[in-house]
């Protein structure tokens, strides 16, 4: 019944992630029924799906913030295991922007960007002071280095959360509706942060309620409902002719 | 009635003023201590090791639940009874208020500790795991300065209690304040003026603590205040 995977790769070429039969159990509740994903390099998906589907679990499951109960995942060609050293190395290979930033409140913006740098990559202060600004320019915001989180908007923040993960150097960015919890008007600066980001070709995973954004960015919409993936494949294609009746009333509903 | 000068004399006398400093250096050196000591067992007492939550949970409700004065007594009295090692004149009042009151801070700094931990919300640990960073720097660097932050005002308030506590190591013969002035008035039979004497001791080291407070509280909230 799952449509047919759209890949962007090449043969022989190392996909970013690779998930095989990825399952999950909060106590007796089975959030994820068995997933099977793999994302190719420089591919953007977006996932989206009514709220409760498991679409968080399953980003939150690729970088270990939540531990799977069965089934594999490859980043980069490394198993994800419960060693804390390997979990700690992906984590540094995989960018994660969330919902509510996760900025740190006591550290300036500047040093919300290098605290990894310096503790992680052992990165000299200026080295990463640098590195910190030229990401903080990417994300057009090297004015408020010297601020504190909370002194910035919403969406301030969000950029800065972009460019804290941007600073690792990631292969992949995963982005937990990085705009749910922002105001409106505020929507728009990080959605072009998040498309500039997607020009440069970085490999994204999106979960997201933002159709506008899926329709220009993704090359594949996945959409999840009760821990599955029901459905995916090219974004128009999803639009216009989803196979499931659930789909085309999801997006129905988001789109009008 | 009331001698102003014998007043003055004591507040400004070096008896005092030699009590008051072992009040201090007793007060920091278990303040000190008992930090320290509970940065670790606040943690433990979230241990996902349920005998090891227990254990913390066991600590706590014995030093919460026994009086100070009846643990001095039972470091200073009771530990010489039980092992000849501490029959030596080393084990000093000093050093035997010093154990005892950090064995009851620990329990109430602990407290303070794991919820203040408990405070700073997950997220933080997620942002900080996100990056990549190991679980010793989450700690060191993202959870513990915030939770200082939150638990600054309740431990100025142990430190305080602490302070004031600390009056009933005369009963194990420590020349602090109390001891002081006793002495002091079962030669001379002033009580009031010694006892004001002492008050005046107590209510200053007391507001210089509120001031600290809030010059750590002003520390800590950078970047707090818009």
């Amino acid at each position: 019944m799952i449509a047919e995977q759209s890949s962007t790769a090449m043969p022989g070429d190392r996909a970013a992630i690779e998930v095989t039969g990825l399952q999950k159990w909060y106590g007796t509740f089975h959030v994820l029924k068995g997933i099977d994903l793999s994302v190719s390099k420089g591919e953007r998906v977006v996932v989206c799906g009514p709220s409760g589907s498991g679409k968080s679990t399953m980003i939150r499951c690729i970088n270990g913030l939540e531990k799977h109960s069965v089934g594999q995942i490859l980043v980069d060609g490394v198993e994800l295991t419960n060693e804390a050293r390997r979990i700690d190395a992906i984590r540094a290979e995989v960018g994660m922007v969330f919902q509510h930033f996760n900025l740190f409140p006591h550290m300036t913006v500047l040093q919300n960007c290098t605290l990894a740098l310096r503790l992680i990559r052992h990165m000299a202060k200026a080295d990463a002071e640098a590195r910190a600004m030229a990401f903080l320019e990417k994300v057009r915001i090297p004015e408020q280095a010297n601020k504190y989180p909370l002194q910035l908007s919403g969406g301030q923040q969000q950029r800065v959360a972009i460019a804290r993960a941007l600073c690792m150097g990631p292969k992949v960015m995963l982005f937990d509706e990085p705009t749910s919890a922002l105001d409106p008007e505020m929507v728009r600066e990080v959605l072009d942060t998040m498309i500039s980001l997607a020009e440069d070709g970085m490999t994204m995973i999106c979960v997201t309620h933002e159709m506008s954004f899926a329709r220009r960015v993704a090359d594949r919409i996945i959409f999840m409902d009760g821990g599955q993936i029901l459905e995916q494949g090219p974004a128009e294609q999803m639009f216009r002719q989803p196979v499931h009746e659930r789909t085309r009333s999801f997006f129905n509903q988001m789109t009008h | 009635m009331f001698d102003f000068h014998l007043f003055l004399s004591a507040v400004f006398g070096w008896p005092l003023f030699q009590g008051a400093i072992i009040t201090v250096l007793l007060c920091a050196a278990v303040q000190i201590t008992s930090l320290l000591i509970s940065l670790g067992t606040a943690s433990l007492a979230t241990s996902p090791r349920w005998w090891m939550r227990k254990l913390i949970a066991a600590y706590v409700w014995l030093f919460r639940g026994t009086p100070a004065l009846l643990v001095l007594l039972f470091i200073w009295n009771g530990l010489p009874q039980l092992f000849s090692i501490f029959r030596s004149p080393w084990f000093s009042p000093f050093l035997a208020a010093y154990i005892a009151l950090t064995l009851i801070q620990v329990a109430y700094v602990t407290e303070v500790l794991r919820s203040a931990y408990g405070a700073v919300g997950l997220g933080q640990r997620e942002g900080a795991q996100a990056l990549g960073l190991r679980r010793w720097h989450v700690f060191t660097y993202v959870v513990l300065p915030q939770a200082l932050r939150i638990a600054t005002p309740a431990l100025v308030n142990e430190l305080i209690s602490l302070l004031k506590t600390t009056s009933l190591a005369t009963v194990i013969s420590l020349t602090e304040l109390m001891t002081v002035s006793s002495l002091a008035i079962a030669t001379s039979f002033r009580f009031l003026e010694w006892y004001t004497a002492v008050l005046v001791y107590y209510l200053t080291m007391v507001a210089v603590l509120t001031i600290i407070q809030s010059k750590v509280e002003q520390i800590f909230s950078k970047g707090y205040s818009r």
